[in-house]
Formats: C-alpha cells, structure tokens, sequence
C-alpha cells in the first residue's frame, strides 16, 4: 500500500518529463500584493516567488499579515492590489475559474474545519467526486492510500469530533492531498494542537516536503522552517522584511526586527 | 358529545382537507425557504436583495390578508384556480420565509471556517452549501422547523375564512346546525392537538438522531 502511494507521490510531482523542464518555474508568483481591511494596511508591497518543488516557511509575529498572506494565494481573502499567479496562470477573482484554481491549491487551516457530520473518510472523497468527477471506488481508494501515508487509516468510519487533534490534523492533511494538489498552503496548522501532537503532524509535513510538493507553511515552529524549509521568510508589520535559507536565517539574521524575533522565540 | 358523533363524516372530511392543507403547503415552504435562505446567503448582491425583500414583505403582511387578496385578486388578473390550491400555494409563500429566516439562522450558526475549507477544495457556492453547510444548519434548526410546522398546521384554518372546508370550516358549519360550540371546537382543537404532538415528537426523535457532533 505504501508503495503504491510513493508511486502516485511521485506521478503528481515528477510527473511526465516535460514536468522537468519546468521544475525551476515559479509555481506561485506575487507581486505587489497590497490588501487593507479598512484602514489597515495588511500586507504591504508583498513580493514573492516559489519555485515548484520548494517549502517556503513564513514566520514573524502575529498580526503580521503572514496568515493574510496564505489566505490570499487562493483568494480566501480578495487582494487589495497587485498579481498572483498559480502555475503562471493569474489567480482568477470570482466563478468557475477560482474554483478549478483552488481546486489545485490545498490549504490546511489552524483550526481543521473538517466536515463535522461527515466521517474522515466521506471528508476525504467528498471534494474529488464533486470537483474532480472521481469516482466513489476510486475516490475511496485514493482516500484510504492516503489515510494510510498520514497514519490514521484505522479512523476511516469515525466522525471528525472522535479524533484527537493531531489526527483531526492529519485527516484534514489527507482531504487536500487527495485533490492532488500543485501547491499546498498551512496556515499554522500545529497551532491549535495540544504540544504533544504537534510531531506528529509535523513528521507528515516533512515527509511531504521530501516528497517534492511546493509548500508554503505559515508557522510558529521553527523547528521544522530548520528541518524542512528550502527558505524562511520573515514577515512584520505586513511587509517581507527578510528572506534566506533557513540556517543563514536562524544564524545570521541581517535584520534588526528578525533578530529581536528570534532572540524572543528562541530563548525558549 | 352527539353532536360530534353525529357528524363524524364532516369532522374526518374537514380534517383529510386540512392534513393535504398543511402536507402540500409545508412541502411548498420547505421549497421555497431553501430557496429564499440560499439567496440570502449567496455572494450576489441582487440575489441576496431579492431575498430580502421577500422575507421582509411575506412575514410583514397577514396571512389572512394575503388569503383574501389572492383568492379575490387573482381571478381579477386572469389567473383562476380552485381555492384549496390557492391556499395551498399563498400558505406555502407565507411560511416559506418563515423556513427561510429559520434556514439562514442555522446557516449562520455553522463556523465560518466550514464553509472556507469547502471553498477551498474547490467546490462551488452551490455544492459547498449542498454538501456542506446546509446539512450542517439543518441538523441545528430541527426545533425551529419543527415550530413553523406547527404553526402552519394551526394557520391552516385561516383558510376557513375564504371557504375552503377544511376542519375549522366543518367544525363551524356542524355547529351552526348543532348549536353546541363547546363540545364541537374542543373535538376540532383536540385533532389539531394530536397533529401538533405528532409533530413535536417526530422534531424530538430527529433532534436525537441527527445530533452534530462537535
């Protein structure tokens, strides 16, 4: 069973060879993203590129507009100004369209927000058969694969409200995957997790991420930016106020507000 | 007590009126308050407007009002149907925003953050809401419906007031003959009664049943 999962891992983000080519493209372009929610100025002159097969891990402190950030790469909120591209494909504002983009995009949310009256597994096949026009057979058997590669296939029949956090977690990591993704989006997802199932969820993340799929992660764990990220951004008052490999990140920071940061997260 | 036994077959006719009365209407109002509460939850302007309004002008205006203008109104435009229908159709646009103000408050009680990760995967405004939120919403206004169910069993009998003969009808019509108002409208109250306790037990049983687990 796990072979097999490895081999669909492997034909969504190899793929076939002409996949290759384009492996240095930006899979997500931003440019100029600029949002208010009134007067406030969320996101301020947002510049960012992901390659396809990179993690990029955004951090800074909250109401920095990070988790903003992520809503915007599949307009779960509108941008103010500015363009993002999925694919090299603009991200459509409204309609059929911005579905089939978030169709593409997989976010995992802080708080689950699985389908309370649906079991983990009707959670999982709901979107493919719906969106996709999987059917149920197949629907069900990427659905289990998947529950089996994030560990909890044993919880298939079992409603969202039965699970512990982190297999909530997990389960809601399964759901996006099974719409094969190009990219996928955390929005601190270890966030609402009592401490010790935030490992869980997270060996999930690395796994994925030495899968090949692009990821941006909205994290307060710096452990994993260290362990899974091609590159930190570090983020405050809206703005990306510095970008570097994770051990330059973590060892050098070139910024005053990066540093001061760290020096409070990492004391620790 | 003669006087009810007597006229059983008006009372039993009376009532199979009044049961298709609140059957067909309530069918219709469930339609219709589906309808009306996707508007006004939907992302269009126009629609959600239009919803509005709709609930705004339906729950505002008697029934009984509405029964009268449209049994004599109708026919002055062109449009003649018999009077059960009428009724039928005006009791269902009537409770229809009632449904659809119960409908859209179960709506609102599902987490936003539900709905997110519908959109998110991809669904659509129709299958999110299809699939997601309103199995959801429904599980929470079970009591509500349950309710409007009740109360539109009871307004059924405004019905009487512009000549369908359904229970209340039949009660008056047995009584004017009879002359024993007592006994009569205590006999229709009390089927009124049981349709009412049927109702409230299977909203109960429903209740239990459909529970969201959170």
């Amino acid at each position: 069973m796990y072979g097999n999962t490895l081999t669909y891992a492997g034909i969504i983000h190899y793929g076939p060879l002409y996949l290759r080519f384009r492996k240095k493209m930006a899979m997500i372009r931003v440019q100029g993203l600029n949002k208010w929610f009134g007067d406030h100025h969320v996101l301020r002159d947002i510049d960012l590129h992901v390659a396809q097969g990179e993690v990029v891990v955004v951090i800074g402190p909250s109401g920095s507009g990070k988790s903003t950030l992520c809503r915007c790469l599949n307009r779960l909120e509108s941008a103010g100004s500015g363009e993002i591209l999925i694919d090299g494909v603009p991200a459509p504002v409204e309609g059929r369209e911005l579905a089939r983009l978030r169709a593409d995009v997989g976010m995992v949310f802080q708080s689950f927000n699985l389908f309370q009256h649906k079991t983990v597994l009707d959670n999982i096949m709901l979107a493919p058969m719906k969106v996709r026009g999987v059917s149920r057979a197949e629907a069900e058997k990427t659905a289990r694969d998947l529950l089996a590669r994030v560990g909890i296939a044993e919880q298939a029949g079992k409603l969202p409200a039965q699970l512990s956090g982190g297999q909530q977690q997990r389960a809601a990591i399964a759901r996006a995957l099974a719409m094969r993704p190009k990219v996928m989006l955390f929005d601190e997802p270890t966030s609402a997790l009592d401490p010790e199932m935030v490992g869980e969820v997270l060996d999930v993340m690395v796994q994925l991420a030495a899968d090949g799929m692009t990821m941006v992660v909205v994290t307060h764990e710096m452990g994993f930016a260290r362990r899974a990220a091609d590159r930190v951004v570090f983020m405050d008052d809206g703005q990306i106020v510095e970008t570097a490999e994770p051990n330059a990140f973590f060892e050098s920071p070139t910024t005053d507000r990066a540093r001061n940061f760290l020096a409070k997260v990492l004391t620790h | 007590m003669s006087a009810l036994l007597d006229h059983l077959p008006e009372f039993w006719q009376g009532l199979i009126v009044t049961l298709q009365l609140t059957a067909a209407s309530f069918a219709g109002a469930a339609v219709m308050g589906l309808v009306i509460a996707a508007m006004r939850v939907s992302p269009v302007p126009v629609l959600r407007g239009i919803g509005t309004a709709y609930v705004e002008t339906l729950q505002n205006l008697p029934l009984l009002v509405l029964l009268v203008l449209a049994v004599f109104g109708l026919p002055e435009i062109g449009l003649q149907a018999g009077l059960q229908v009428t009724a039928t159709v005006v009791i269902a646009l009537y409770e229809g925003a009632y449904i659809a103000e119960a409908l859209r408050s179960g709506v609102n009680a599902v987490s936003s953050g539900q709905g997110e990760a519908a959109r998110a995967l991809g669904l659509n405004f129709t299958q999110s809401l299809r699939h997601v939120v309103l199995p959801q919403a429904l599980r929470t206004v079970i009591q509500p419906i349950g309710n409007i169910f009740i109360a539109l069993t009871m307004n059924t009998s405004l019905a009487a007031a512009v000549g369908v003969v359904e229970l209340t009808a039949a009660a008056n019509r047995v009584n004017l003959l009879e002359a024993q108002p007592i006994p009569i409208f205590v006999g229709a109250g009390v089927a009124y009664a049981v349709i009412a306790a049927c109702a409230g037990f299977v909203t109960g049983r429903l209740e239990r049943r459909l529970a969201v687990v959170r």
